[in-house]
């Protein structure tokens, strides 16, 4: 579970937090900042992919950045890890700035691209041997394809990898130099269960070895289980950061349901302790309240009296999918 | 800290990345036969029937710079392009980038393994064109290795400029279509200045036609062919430029 070691850099996810507000959140000491990102700006053509976003990831936190796609996250990473230079604000990455000194963080980062990045025809240790030589500090082919449990595939082409195997292989790939800072972009997806369950091991291994870990996910479960906290971003701009437990605390309580998709929202709306309705997608209904126990009541009596079947009911505090369904107006998913 | 043990790392990762460059081109099938089989083949059969035009007292003089020149650019300009646009769609030149070995490092490695191929290339063709043929050159040695130089670099630099630009499909089919085009009209099976009218002048013009051209005349004549010599340089001052200037990472 996420650890607390961050109150001080909470805002509240009531609607969209003002700039003022996400600057007080994060005028946090730089000490223990590994990441401190202030105003930064990156216009397309047409686009303002990151419009003003100002944050800081302390030392040996994970750091989970959520937002539907083209909202800016890619474009974020990629500036800090030096591949993308920045249009405006100012940037530093473990004491340098990425623009000016790429070869300065090169070394002390590992990245884990969303796609690959990897030559089809190339085996795990080929890759990793590869690699080895590119890092002052690196660890052992060897040692790196037991951890991530692909030493009997070490001579498949990873062309020949299954999805899983692939991820993995790119994971170790990531942190063969020793790095100080892992970018993770989507680390389990095409992953079976097991295999997202032992991947998030190896990422909390890594932060036990004081690796400060920057995710994108679009995993809910992935985001509550492993980050310290969580950064909101749409739009190029910065929507909510919070550990995980507070987001969903903050964000009151809601009861949803699935059923027929042909229900009138407004329809639910009208019962008297409902006060917003969200149909998070076909058929799936989301109604916020103040009070969740007596909202039960009259939804219960309102199915019963039209026959509707309340499917996979649930009260209490909004899940971080909900905080983030309010926040974006996009399903994470999409 | 000093900066040497950082020279002697990147001397290091360039070593390492030189070697896997090499190797991905030898995994390559359909690359390895048509930069090694295909030039050896032409000019062992054409070498064999004796064809070249008239004023050649003997065949090899034409055939073997024909060949030099098919193979640098089979090398150079096809292999290099498909291989580096193919890593571009897999974001592979993206992924390497984000490493201490560095986008400059990354296509030294590229040039590198280019050139080292090249070597054994002419190696196996020129040893193939001396004991089986004869062959002697009557000119400057140095001189022709600087034009191979030139010349390599330039369809390094041709080749660099399509995969850079292009997706990874259509640098493969424009690649491919370059090579029929220029082995046909660019001097390399029949001197370009032989071909009829406009299309001779327009010949004469294109890379492979000035390559093969410089090479004939220092290897068979012993000249020192300044204006092939020049346009070969301008292609390649041309393509390394543009090449640099509009290389996309991914």
């Amino acid at each position: 579970m996420a650890s607390t070691n961050s109150a001080a850099q909470s805002i509240k996810p009531n609607g969209i937090a003002s700039q003022d507000q996400i600057r007080a959140a994060t005028a946090v000491s730089t000490a223990s900042a590994a990441v401190r990102i202030t105003d930064l700006r990156k216009t397309y053509p047409g686009v303002n992919a990151v419009d003003g976003i100002s944050f800081d990831i302390n030392q040996g936190e994970i750091f989970a950045l959520l937002g539907p796609n083209g909202a800016g996250k890619t474009t974020t990473l990629e500036i800090l890890e030096g591949y993308r230079d920045r249009d405006a604000g100012s940037v530093n990455v473990l004491g340098f700035d990425p623009q000016s000194e790429p070869d300065r963080i090169k070394p002390l980062i590992g990245v884990m691209l969303q796609n690959g990045g990897i030559y089809p025809t190339v085996t795990p240790f080929e890759l990793l041997d590869l690699l080895s030589n590119f890092y002052p500090d690196a660890r052992k082919p060897e040692e790196l394809l037991e951890l991530v449990g692909l030493t009997d595939s070490a001579s498949t082409r990873y062309r020949e990898l299954s999805g899983g195997q692939q991820r993995r292989l790119a994971l170790a790939a990531a942190i063969i130099g020793n790095p100080k800072l892992l970018f993770l972009d989507e680390p389990t997806s095409a992953m079976d269960p097991q295999a997202r369950r032992v991947t998030w091991d190896l990422i909390e291994d890594q932060r036990r070895q004081g690796v400060t870990i920057i995710l994108t996910t679009h995993f809910m479960e992935e985001a509550e289980r492993l980050a310290d906290r969580v950064a909101i971003i749409d739009h190029g701009k910065l929507l909510a950061l919070e550990e995980p437990s507070a987001l969903r605390r903050n964000g009151g309580s809601t009861v949803r349901f699935s059923g027929p998709d042909d229900i009138d929202s407004a329809e639910l709306e009208q019962l008297t302790s409902a006060a917003a309705v969200l149909v998070a997608q076909s058929g799936q209904y989301v109604i916020d309240t103040e009070d969740p126990i007596a909202l039960l009541d009259e939804l219960t009596t309102w199915a019963r009296a039209r026959g509707i079947l309340l499917d996979d009911l649930r009260a209490g505090h909004e899940t971080l999918e909900d905080v983030f369904l309010r926040l974006t107006g996009h399903q994470i998913r999409e | 800290m000093s900066s040497q043990p950082v020279i002697a790392s990147s001397m290091t990762a360039l070593i390492a990345q030189t070697k896997m460059e090499i190797r991905l081109t030898m995994r390559r099938f359909e690359a390895v036969l048509i930069t090694m089989i295909v030039p050896v083949v032409l000019l062992v059969f054409f070498g064999l029937i004796g064809l070249a035009p008239d004023d050649y007292a003997r065949p090899i003089d034409f055939l073997l710079p024909s060949m030099l020149v098919l193979a640098v650019m089979s090398t150079g300009l096809v292999g290099l392009a498909i291989r580096t646009a193919y890593e571009r769609s897999y974001g592979v030149l993206k992924r390497l980038g984000s490493t201490p070995l560095g986008r400059g490092n990354l296509l030294m490695a590229k040039i590198n393994s280019v050139i080292l191929v090249t070597i054994a290339q002419i190696a196996v063709l020129v040893g193939i064109a001396t004991l089986g043929f004869g062959w002697r050159p009557e000119g400057s040695l140095l001189l022709a290795g600087i034009v191979l130089v030139i010349g390599t670099a330039t369809f390094a630099g041709l080749g660099l400029l399509l995969a850079g630009v292009l997706r990874a499909e259509t640098t493969l089919a424009a690649a491919n279509s370059i090579y029929i085009f220029l082995l046909l009209f660019g001097g390399i099976i029949w001197p370009a200045d032989r071909l009829p009218g406009g299309i001779a002048i327009v010949g004469e013009l294109l890379p492979s036609s000035a390559f093969a051209t410089a090479l004939r005349e220092i290897l068979a004549d012993g000249d020192t062919p300044v204006i092939p010599i020049v346009i070969l340089s301008l292609w390649g001052i041309a393509g390394i430029l543009i090449a640099s200037r509009t290389f996309r990472w991914e």
